[in-house]
């Protein structure tokens, strides 16, 4: 694996896999009374958030510090950053505290990749901008995996997503979900179909390892995994679609089109949603969705990745070399 | 100074010129002499074997930043850099601040640089007050100030009202004077970021279309030809610029194009690591339109090479991209880069580097004292320079105040040895004399 996690594409196949694999040991943790790990005791991991996301920093806390990290929050509101401090004034001083990690959530494609020049511990992209959010991608492969191809226990050990067939919906233009999904549900040897209208795509978007289709209806049949992305009303007045009921109306989950999935399909969503919008409340609570699976998930993901980036001590718990 | 006995520079090449190591007399500030067995006493004589003398380099886009900008470069900086570049005359865009859209602003220009004396400072006067697109500035003005300014341009932003972008190319008409326009439609690139392709899709960088740049020169051809004025195209960027030129051109119609030296090297590849250096305006583009760009300024669709010299303070480039400034220095490697994509190429000769480096951007900007091929009774611009120097890496460190080079660390070939300005050095073995 590489110092940071920028991109999806910084992972290989192995590195996925093994990142997954390490999720599924720590998930066995999740189920004890004690569900903390010794492995990064003495380290500091920086969350600097530089967007509110609550859901997205206290994942990546509860992660590090049931790994025992010493976590630092820093976020922009109220901090120097708020008083005009660049990107760089910032890194040098998180550098200065001896951060081993910085998570970094930033509104500018980018910034995480910036931030890697300018520290020495490793950096950990929580979402750039429009750019990419690799975490949630395996996040979701990690919650694909388990529902479709089975945890560990039940010999998904090793395993990509060989063979599956993704459908991402919605405005993919905007969404640093889709890029990283698409990077790395590819690599992981998903099929990955992007539904949306024209405008929301990029124009790019036939370099990308996917198909396309404007149709989500003639994708539904076919799709194993279908995961919605938010799409933000604002977007209607910069004419990217007429009107939300436009949208809902054709690129919406609906229990209609849910009744349409095969059987197993599962259907994901990143959060936070927009009920009505881009999936209807039944759909999201439906027992297809995994979406507050995705938030447990989460943690766990996000502790392999601190645990694989940081080489934390060996887990006491199953003791194996690695 | 030491111009009174003259210079006898020896066993220089001039390009297009059937003789190789030849001499050129220069005195009094002109060329009086140009044969192989000059000899003049009381001259200093100067060494030039080996190297090729071209007629002094003219820039039509360079922004000097002052007033207002002192931090990133001053008349006195950007000159000596371009004098360093080849370049005898340069036009300083007017997107200072104050903005240079009265005769009071060009005229102190126009005397910072003749105080500066590294190279002829021509002003370029804003189209409309302040830039803002709404009112046209005191053009007639500034046309009869000391500065007598031909060229305007609200460079750094179009003039994208159709409206008063043709009472613009018809009011200049009064005067012989050209409308340079920085195409770009501002709807169709809000927030844009990088040429819009494979490379701002996965960076995940607000798209900046080609056709934002291509609408905006097609619609202003049109226009030009209605009223039968002169149009300049500021940084042609895009294949079907080009293409939408050449028909321009075909219909007989006064439109001239230049192209920076950036886009004839880099493409949009380079932002794949955020670095704001590579960040510009209009933006890097891809390799088949470094081709077709190429292409366009051998056969003579594009006229001149411009650098769009545009230099920011460190601060402004070490950031986060779309926080970042856009722009590029290029006036001390505008020739270098020149002779990778062009000479070295095929592309071009040398006459012909002395065409579009010199004679046609002088043309354009109706700088009638700059431009002369090297012929007796020519002024005494011209830029000596050693195509043969070794390639070496582009360091960001020269007379310019910024540092903001996309060339640094890259191997270009050439150097640039001297530089008259009326037939005194203003650069002599590759420094400032």
């Amino acid at each position: 694996m590489k110092r940071h996690l920028i991109s999806a594409a910084d992972l290989s196949r192995g590195d996925a896999v093994l990142i997954l694999d390490t999720a599924e040991e720590l998930a066995s943790l999740a189920d004890r009374p004690i569900k903390k790990l010794p492995t990064l005791r003495g380290r500091t991991v920086v969350n600097l958030f530089y967007e509110d996301s609550t859901r997205t920093r206290i994942s990546f806390e509860a992660a590090a510090k049931r790994l025992s990290a010493d976590v630092i929050n820093f976020s922009a509101k109220g901090s120097s950053v708020a008083k005009g401090e660049s990107l760089k004034d910032t890194a040098l001083t998180l550098e200065a505290m001896g951060a081993d990690a910085v998570i970094i959530r930033h509104g500018a494609s980018g910034a995480a990749h910036r931030l890697a020049d300018w520290v020495r511990g490793s950096v950990l992209n929580a979402g750039d901008g429009t750019h990419e959010h690799p975490t949630q991608a395996l996040l979701d492969a990690f919650t694909i995996r388990r529902r479709l191809r089975g945890t560990a226990a039940a010999g998904a050990r090793g395993a990509g997503l060989d063979g599956l067939r993704v459908t991402i919906v919605g405005d993919v233009l905007h969404s640093r979900v889709a890029r990283s999904n698409v990077l790395l549900l590819s690599t992981l040897g998903a099929e990955v179909t992007l539904a949306a209208p024209p405008t929301l795509l990029p124009l790019a978007v036939g370099s990308w390892p996917c198909a396309v289709s404007y149709d989500l209806d003639s994708e539904l049949s076919k799709s194993d995994v279908v995961m919605m992305l938010r799409v933000q009303q604002e977007r209607m007045n910069a004419a990217y679609f007429p009107s939300v009921r436009e949208y809902s109306r054709r690129y919406g989950l609906d229990a209609a089109r849910m009744a349409r999935l095969p059987g197993h399909a599962i259907v994901m969503h990143p959060g936070p949603m927009n009920r009505g919008v881009e999936i209807a409340a039944e759909v999201a609570d439906s027992v297809r969705s995994t979406i507050v699976e995705q938030v447990a998930n989460g943690v766990t993901t996000r502790m392999a990745v601190l645990y694989l980036l940081l080489g934390g001590t060996e887990f006491p718990a199953t003791g194996e070399a690695r | 100074m030491t111009g009174d006995g003259g210079w006898l520079i020896r066993g220089v090449t001039i390009p297009g010129r059937d003789e190789t190591a030849t001499s050129i007399l220069i005195a009094g500030g002109s060329v009086t002499a140009i044969g192989p067995d000059l000899d003049h006493p009381g001259a200093r004589t100067l060494d030039a074997g080996g190297l090729i003398a071209l007629p002094g380099l003219v820039d039509l886009h360079t922004h000097l930043r002052e007033p207002g900008r002192e931090d990133a470069e001053t008349v006195e900086t950007g000159t000596a850099a371009a004098a360093l570049g080849g370049y005898t005359a340069v036009h300083a865009m007017a997107n200072t601040d104050p903005v240079a859209d009265t005769a009071g602003v060009v005229e102190q220009v126009w005397r910072l640089g003749r105080t500066a004396g590294h190279c002829d400072v021509q002003p370029v006067g804003a189209v409309t007050v302040g830039l803002a697109g709404v009112r046209l500035a005191e053009l007639g003005t500034m046309a009869d100030s000391a500065a007598r300014v031909r060229v305007f341009s609200d460079d750094g932003r179009c003039v994208s009202d159709p409206l008063l972008m043709r009472r613009a190319l018809e009011y200049v008409k009064a005067f012989d004077g050209v409308i340079a326009q920085h195409a770009q439609d501002p709807r169709l690139t809000e927030g844009a970021q990088l040429n819009e392709g494979e490379m701002s899709a996965r960076l995940g960088l607000a798209g900046w279309p080609a056709v934002a740049e291509e609408a905006i020169i097609a619609r202003d051809c049109l226009l030009a030809a209605h009223v039968g004025s002169a149009l300049h195209v500021c940084h042609v960027s895009t294949a079907g610029s080009a293409e939408i030129i050449r028909w321009a051109k075909s219909k007989g119609w006064r439109v001239t194009a230049e192209v920076t030296p950036h886009h004839l090297l880099l493409t949009d590849e380079l932002a794949a690591g955020y670095d704001p250096v590579f960040k510009v305006n209009p933006p890097l583009r891809t390799e088949a339109d470094v081709a077709e760009l190429r292409r366009a300024l051998a056969d003579g669709t594009i006229d001149c090479v411009a650098t769009d010299h545009a230099p920011h303070p460190v601060e402004a480039k070490e950031s986060e991209w779309a926080e970042a400034a856009f722009g590029m220095t290029g006036l001390e490697t505008a020739l270098r880069v020149v002779q990778r994509a062009m000479v070295e190429t095929g592309l071009l000769d040398w006459a012909g580097v002395a065409d579009r480096m010199s004679v046609r951007p002088a043309r354009i900007g109706r700088l009638t004292g700059h431009g002369h091929p090297l012929t007796p009774g020519a002024p005494g611009h011209l830029t000596l320079y050693d195509p043969a120097a070794p390639a070496e890496a582009v360091t960001p460190a020269g007379a310019s105040k910024s540092r903001n080079t996309p060339f640094a660390g890259m191997e270009l070939p050439g150097r640039v040895v001297a530089t008259f300005l009326r037939g005194v050095p203003a650069v002599l073995d590759g420094k400032l004399a």
